[in-house]
């Protein structure tokens, strides 16, 4: 039983660890942030290869995910007779949580392991060293755009992946279902709010962005420099980015709704 | 100071009473090693003896348990992370593996460190660049990427990467290893012309014997955490110790030997049939 304990003190002790750390990093983050603005080339170069190549998975995950809300929300509403409500059902659910928490989730894994794989890979061979030898400090030249370029392109992502997952909602309710078209979009017009529904998913997203590339960041620039060590490290940036982008959505939603 | 403005002036680096341990192996113990200027100094010694870590802790990658580190009249314990960096702009230091980015071309990998320290126009940089590459023989391959290339190759443009911001002391961490005789060739020809037409000071750590000796000045052999030897490679030769004639030689058995500490063999056989 002591054993028990001692080893959950150990998790405990050992997460507050990794959370300091965490948080010495963003610091060390921000405070590069204004440098790493003078050259903002290079935070476009990686948003592009951090959002621009996630737009795939995320379009067509919002697509599907449209699509079932759609097809679950017609057969609930229909038991009620008020199918005319799917839209309002769609549209919140997006902005509000699915939106954010499912695209910071797969982020996490497309980008994220990407991010973590990288830097994890450049200390492995040797240059992120390299780097520290020409005198460049390699987390404001590698770190910094591609912290920023995350932060950047997640709410973007999460703006297509609703866009896209309220067209099939519509699609499947509208199209396909027979629900009034009217109906559909007159009740998303009358019930969506601007600050309560919009804005607050929007903060979602803006958190998550900071929570998932960090940790990615974190992750792969702490990787230890071996095959495995990194292999460890872009599994720890899944994990811990998916406790944390649901952990996040809790607080948030528990303080703004 | 006089002496200490008269001792940089001879040495580019000197190193005083080196500690440093690494868990429980005591990896240098009161190690002095002195750099000349202008010269080109091999440190040798077996594997595992802590070359490469002599490296780091020269260029302030590591940092000692004690003992004193002085680069170009700095003392490496007195600078701050920025003072560090701005005396690094002064050094060059060639990774074993090259450490190009490969994401970038090489000639993007050559214009990195006068990217990123200049604010030079455009071509200009191009100028510089070609002339590093040509430097080393490989200014027909600026378009290529490092995945493209030998080892050797990419040796030479971690080389021409080096010396572009034109630094004073130029570090090579095991430049031959892993090398096929005609790379070896160029790498040596290399440091040798570098070292003497750009008026650099050169510290190369390796194992390779005849390479080094070839191209040093002088040597130190290091072993245990201490200087076992040092001289120029004619001096190591006459040397009569038996373990400078075991290394130099490569001999399989001496003062190092062959097997490994391990308890009495007829023991060990017989104890395990009796089990």
């Amino acid at each position: 039983m002591m054993g028990l304990l001692r080893e959950a003190w150990y998790i405990v002790l050992d997460f507050l660890e990794m959370l300091g750390a965490c948080g010495f990093f963003l610091v060390k983050l921000l405070r590069l942030t204004p440098q790493a603005l003078m050259r903002p080339r290079l935070i476009f170069q990686q948003v592009f290869s951090v959002g621009a190549m996630s737009l795939v998975l995320i379009m067509v995950s919002g697509l599907f995910i449209g699509m079932v809300l759609g097809l679950q929300g017609y057969n609930t509403l229909n038991k009620f007779a008020a199918t005319s409500a799917l839209g309002t059902l769609v549209v919140l659910s997006l902005l509000r949580e699915l939106g954010p928490v499912v695209t910071a989730v797969l982020f996490a894994g497309r980008a994220g392991t990407a991010l973590t794989s990288e830097i994890g890979l450049m200390r492995a061979t040797e240059q992120i060293a390299g780097m520290e030898m020409m005198a460049v400090d390699p987390v404001r030249r590698v770190v910094v755009p591609r912290f920023l370029a995350g932060v950047i392109s997640m709410p973007l992502l999460v703006a297509i992946f609703n866009a896209i997952g309220i067209l099939g909602g519509y699609l499947v309710g509208v199209a396909l279902m027979g629900v009034d078209i009217g109906a559909f979009w007159s009740q998303v017009h009358g019930t969506v709010d601007l600050y309560d529904d919009f804005l607050s998913g929007v903060l979602k997203s803006v958190v998550f962005g900071i929570a998932a590339t960090l940790i990615a960041v974190f992750e792969g620039y702490y990787a230890q420099p071996t095959a495995e060590g990194v292999s460890r490290a872009t599994t720890r940036t899944v994990v811990n980015s998916a406790l944390a982008v649901l952990a996040l959505d809790y607080l948030l939603t528990a303080f703004m709704f | 100071m006089a002496a200490n403005e008269q001792q940089n002036g001879e040495n580019a680096v000197e190193v005083t009473g080196l500690r440093y341990r690494r868990g429980e192996k005591q990896i240098f113990d009161r190690l002095n090693i002195s750099i000349p200027r202008g010269k080109v100094t091999a440190i040798m010694g077996p594997s595992g003896t802590g070359k490469t870590t002599l490296l780091r802790v020269m260029t302030g990658q590591e940092r000692p348990d004690r003992g004193r580190i002085v680069v170009e009249g700095r003392n490496l314990a007195r600078l701050d992370d920025d003072e560090l960096y701005a005396l690094r702009r002064n050094i060059g230091f060639l990774f074993q593996n090259g450490a190009l980015f490969t994401d970038l071309s090489v000639f993007e990998n050559v214009a990195f460190p006068l990217r990123e320290h200049t604010r030079l126009q455009e071509h200009l940089i191009r100028h510089l660049v070609l002339m590093k590459l040509q430097a080393v023989g490989l200014r027909g391959a600026s378009s290529m990427m490092p995945g493209e290339m030998s080892g050797g190759m990419a040796r030479r443009v971690a080389l021409a990467r080096a010396i572009a911001l034109d630094p004073k002391i130029i570090f090579y961490d095991e430049p031959f290893t892993g090398l096929d005789p005609i790379s070896m060739g160029v790498i040596v020809r290399l440091i040798r012309v570098l070292n003497d037409s750009l008026g650099l000071t050169s510290v190369i750590v390796s194992h390779d014997v005849a390479e080094v000796s070839s191209v040093a000045d002088q040597s130190y052999l290091i072993s245990n955490g201490k200087v076992v030897a040092r001289g120029t490679p004619e001096e190591l030769d006459r040397n009569k110790s038996a373990w400078v004639r075991q290394f130099l030689q490569g001999l399989a058995d001496g003062p190092v030997p062959f097997h490994y500490p391990s308890p009495d063999y007829a023991t060990q056989l017989l104890g395990e049939e009796h089990r």
